[in-house]
């Protein structure tokens, strides 16, 4: 159907996006798989062709507890983020009945994400510290004697303040696969005698698979490369893939890092690989 | 909606529950918000936890001091600017990759495939590759250059997806009758298309606007020698041990909502013009 000269407008229109594409995203990422092989010493990386990067990364115990850990940060804040996102999801789309709510209600979630993220995770220290808020109030109340120490520079730190940053990105998808959702579809569900509960775990669940493998791909990947939150929220008493490959740049380490970079650019693409059989991403826009 | 017909039906119990449970979530949103906003009045000789030690705008001050916390004003502006490029290199380029999408070519596809896989690479593999790529090439990273690119990569990925969704439901009979009058294409785009996706290309703007502007991993290693104002609070996180850091969280995210204002502001604007053309 398509004449040429259509055809050639598409190019043409296609064309910016494509260049920034493969100057800043293919060849660094390339950049990174060639560096990765590369050898170094104090003060600069030689190009050469070893694999002591990876056998030193894949033969270290400590990488695999750090990729065991960065795992569990995952999974943690996927299953918090998810159970969170889909009650929340599910009461805009199906409890809050005209629009003009929705929007209001969706506004007042999205403004605290106009602060910057490490703000937004420092704010947490006043919050969970020794003195902080939580403490005092828990101690004023009786419940504990002393402060409790688990709360900041923990692991729990860490997953509260990724739960926290990422929760809205799973709501946002499962509300859009909600609101697709045919209400007679459920009407039927009703009349057919099904209890609210079994609607949702026949119907609605679902139905909103595709919000939640998009959520889930969101939150999954971020937390797997993320490095600020569990350097800020662990106070250096823990570790994430993100976290070695920035200590590594630190340390000017760089064929170090870009080997560790390619181990976890697989761990990804592979996590997100089986979470796409579950959607047609293109389908759901 | 077709939900209002039955605005006058009982709410289940379970409304009251999740409604409950909503607002905690929204309380777990904004309470860490408020203990910064409220340390940042703490008085001269507060610390950084409660209690408040009076009650002064002493901080606000400090910030702008250049000794105090580094160069507050100079990584300000360049993320401002930074920002700004990013937005409308970003409203631009989505627009018209969105056209492209409308049709089938070769290689959309891969395109497509480029953007998601833009949006799932962890973002300190883009800042590393950039600043691997630009050492061995021997050029300097500078903010407007591969802090730029890496930025694009960021924002990009969202506004194709914005495009997407405003495409997919839009009416290509408004382009066709504009044709049949006898518009060029680029009347079409001028006159009926832009008038009709002006509210989500500055949904496009502002999301990328904020995006760069607070993003700190594709940054670390792109930035160059100069900081961009992330850059510059993830330093005083780990130097600075006064109310100072709270100042500038209150003063930034105050920022953040004058831009949002702003763009909420354009769209209602946009809105009435439209209403008083018809």
């Amino acid at each position: 159907m398509a004449s040429d000269t259509s055809k050639r407008s598409s190019y043409f229109l296609i064309t910016p996006m494509a260049a920034i594409f493969a100057v800043f995203l293919v060849i660094p990422l390339l950049t990174i798989v060639v560096v990765s092989f590369w050898d170094y010493d104090e003060y600069r990386i030689l190009p050469d062709f070893i694999l002591e990067n990876y056998s030193y990364l894949l033969g270290s115990s400590v990488t695999w507890s750090i990729y065991l850990n960065t795992l569990k940060y995952a999974a943690l804040t996927w299953v918090f983020t998810l159970l969170i996102g889909f009650t929340v999801a599910y009461f805009l789309a199906f409890h809050v009945r005209s629009l003009t709510w929705q929007i209001v209600l969706f506004m007042l979630c999205t403004i605290p994400f106009w602060t910057s993220n490490i703000i937004r995770m420092i704010s947490w220290i006043p919050f969970l510290g020794r003195n902080g808020l939580l403490n005092s109030a828990l101690i004023n109340m009786g419940i504990v004697d002393q402060p409790l120490e688990f709360l900041l520079f923990s692991d729990f730190a860490v997953v509260l303040a990724d739960v926290h940053l990422y929760t809205l990105f799973m709501v946002v998808p499962i509300f859009n696969s909600m609101m697709r959702i045919d209400r007679s579809l459920i009407e039927a569900a009703r009349d057919a005698g099904a209890s609210g509960f079994e609607t949702l775990k026949s119907v609605i669940v679902p139905l909103s698979k595709p919000g939640i493998a998009i959520g889930s791909i969101f939150v999954i990947t971020v937390v797997m490369g993320d490095f600020i939150t569990v350097r800020l929220m662990s106070g250096g008493q823990s570790a994430s893939v993100g976290l070695q490959i920035s200590n590594e740049i630190g340390l000017l380490q760089y064929p170090a890092a870009a080997a560790s970079a390619v181990v976890l650019l697989i761990t990804v693409l592979l996590i997100v690989t089986g979470l796409l059989r579950l959607v047609d991403i293109r389908k759901e826009l | 909606m077709a939900m209002s017909r039955k605005t006058r039906e009982r709410r289940p119990t379970s409304f009251y529950f999740l409604a409950a449970f909503f607002t905690l979530f929204v309380l777990f949103l904004y309470g860490p918000m408020l203990t910064i906003f409220i340390l940042s009045f703490q008085g001269v000789n507060g610390g950084l936890t409660f209690p408040m030690n009076g009650f002064s705008f002493h901080w606000f001050g400090n910030l702008f001091e250049r000794q105090a916390v580094g160069d507050f004003g100079g990584s300000f502006l360049r993320s401002l600017k930074l920002g700004l490029i990013v937005m409308v290199v970003t409203v631009v380029v989505s627009f018209m990759a969105g056209l492209a999408f409308r049709r089938r070519f070769k290689g959309d596809s891969i395109v497509f495939y480029l953007a998601i896989a833009s949006l799932i690479v962890p973002s300190i593999l883009i800042s590393l590759g950039i600043g691997l790529l630009f050492n061995i090439i021997e050029w300097q990273p500078q903010w407007f250059t591969s802090a730029l690119g890496a930025h694009l990569t960021w924002t990009f990925p969202f506004g194709l997806l914005i495009m997407f969704a405003v495409f997919n439901r839009f009416d290509p009979s408004y382009e066709e009758a504009a044709r049949d009058l006898g518009a060029s294409n680029w009347q079409t785009i001028q006159y009926v298309v832009l008038p009709m996706v002006g509210p989500s290309l500055i949904g496009v703007a502002m999301f990328s606007f904020t995006l760069s502007y607070d993003e700190f991993a594709r940054t670390l290693m792109t930035a160059g020698a100069l900081n961009t104002l992330p850059l510059e609070i993830y330093g005083m996180t780990t130097n600075v041990t006064t109310p100072v850091l709270y100042a500038l969280g209150t003063v930034t995210t105050g920022f953040s909502f004058l831009v949002i204002a702003l763009a909420l502001g354009s769209v209602a604007i946009l809105r009435m013009r439209k209403g008083q053309k018809a």
